[in-house]
């Protein structure tokens, strides 16, 4: 066992994990972050995308030990004191879900996306989430999700984390 | 599924790395080197390889970013794919190779996956082989006895197989110089983040409205990435025109063997590596 000290979503956990124990199932079973889901297990559908030290990754393809030292922020941490994260709230108004279980993910890279591209065109926008594949097909919404989300964060100074 | 268990270990130093390597190697078990991790991670978990001893190289700052020493660009083998699409001494000097990085995988991939990592995983669907072959880089390999340095022509020996040695890492990529040349890497996928069918690598110096020098690599042609010489020297003096690049690089595919899979077979395959030499040399060269 190897001893890894990490903050996730703003609190800091020491724990003793395996070498061999993937961050998705340091998060998800260790700490019961359970909002951050495994999809295809194969490092494809990006349902595990979570932010680590400020860069989108897929944290089934990441160990945890690699995460020590690191800040890890997942889908639980995105909401501030009950109200829902700009780009939550776009997905909840546009309807950006349809089974939502590729959710959680897909809102990660789109945060991750509109920190590097606040005004992206659709185009930039499928390009942005192409490491997410949505099981419903249901992508046109996804897409006008996150087109609100960047248009409603340009209005606001605080933008978007 | 999670991985087989293993004993990690995450040097902060080549040279800590290399002792590690080889002790473990000395002991007889198995080892392997964990760069970025985005092939190595899935095939452990898919338990298609169990190592004993993981090696992780993600502590090593060495083996991180980009310098200008003189008449090439130095790139340490762990700097990112997403690195390498933004790093501006890599667009200035070699596009080429910033271009192709931007088209690996996904996002989420290109945070965590490495330039070094992907060449020396040598996946002959692999996007980075070919731009490093057509721009004719230097590979560094350090091992217990020092460096030394593979040119690129030399360095891919087979499926998954470089020049890189039981006990050695790739810790630099050297590059010469193309400032002011076009770039292009054009890919043929099933779905966007899958593996390259086909693809091509295009560099071009145009010149006063011609094509004064031309690199072209096809990724995916063969077991290791191909050098299209003959495309090359058929592109120089041609003017920078659809019509003419169309004619010099219909035949990349000819003289190939690529392999039949579910994908394409090697008909197909010699079919797209022409179209897409054509398109990429196109962009590359500017021309309309």
């Amino acid at each position: 066992m190897t001893r890894i000290t990490v903050t996730v979503d703003g609190v800091s956990y020491s724990d003793d994990v395996e070498p061999r124990t993937l961050l998705v199932h340091y998060l998800r079973e260790t700490l019961g972050k359970t909002g951050t889901v495994v999809g295809c297990d194969t490092s494809s559908c990006g349902a595990c995308t979570v932010h680590l030290d400020g860069d989108s990754v897929k944290s089934c393809a990441v160990l945890a030990v690699q995460a020590d030292g690191s800040s890890v922020t997942t889908i639980e941490g995105l909401a501030q004191d009950g109200v829902l994260h700009p780009m939550q709230q776009a997905f909840h108004e546009n309807h950006g879900l349809q089974c939502g279980y590729c959710t959680p993910g897909m809102i990660m890279s789109a945060c991750a996306l509109l920190k590097d591209n606040p005004d992206p065109s659709d185009r930039e926008i499928r390009e942005g989430i192409e490491g997410n594949l949505c099981r419903c097909t249901g992508y046109q919404n996804i897409v006008k999700s996150i087109s609100a989300a960047a248009k409603a964060s340009s209005s606001t100074p605080a933008g978007v984390a | 599924m999670i991985p087989a268990q293993f004993d990690y270990h995450a040097p902060t130093t080549v040279d800590e790395a290399l002792r590690l390597l080889a002790e473990v190697e000395a002991s007889g078990r198995d080892v392997k080197v964990l760069g970025g991790g985005q092939s190595l991670l899935p095939v452990l978990r898919l338990r298609m390889a169990a190592p004993e001893v993981v090696v992780d190289l993600n502590k090593i700052p060495d083996l991180r970013g980009v310098r200008d020493d003189g008449d090439a660009v130095v790139i340490g083998a762990m700097t990112t794919h997403d690195n390498m699409t933004r790093e501006p001494l890599v667009r200035q000097h070699a596009l080429l190779l910033s271009v192709a990085s931007a088209t690996v995988a996904d996002p989420q991939v290109r945070h965590r996956g490495t330039f070094g990592g992907a060449i020396v995983h040598a996946d002959p669907a692999g996007d980075i082989a070919a731009p490093v072959l057509a721009l004719d880089c230097d590979l560094v390999i350090q091992g217990p006895g020092g460096r030394r340095t593979v040119a690129a022509a030399d360095f891919f020996e087979d499926l998954f197989t470089t020049a890189v040695g039981e006990g050695e890492l790739l810790v630099e990529i050297r590059v010469p110089k193309y400032t002011g040349w076009g770039a292009r890497y054009e890919k043929f996928t099933r779905v966007a983040q899958a593996w390259s069918v086909v693809a091509v690598a295009a560099a071009v110096k145009v010149e006063g409205g011609s094509i004064a020098q031309a690199r072209v690599g096809l990724t995916n042609m063969g077991s290791v990435p191909i050098r299209a010489h003959a495309v090359e020297a058929a592109l120089i003096g041609q003017p920078a025109t659809a019509d003419a690049i169309k004619e010099a690089t219909r035949r990349a595919g000819e003289g190939t063997t690529p392999p039949t899979d579910a994908n394409a077979d090697a008909e197909f395959r010699r079919h797209l590596a022409g179209v897409l030499t054509g398109r990429a040399v196109l962009a590359a060269a500017g021309a309309s």
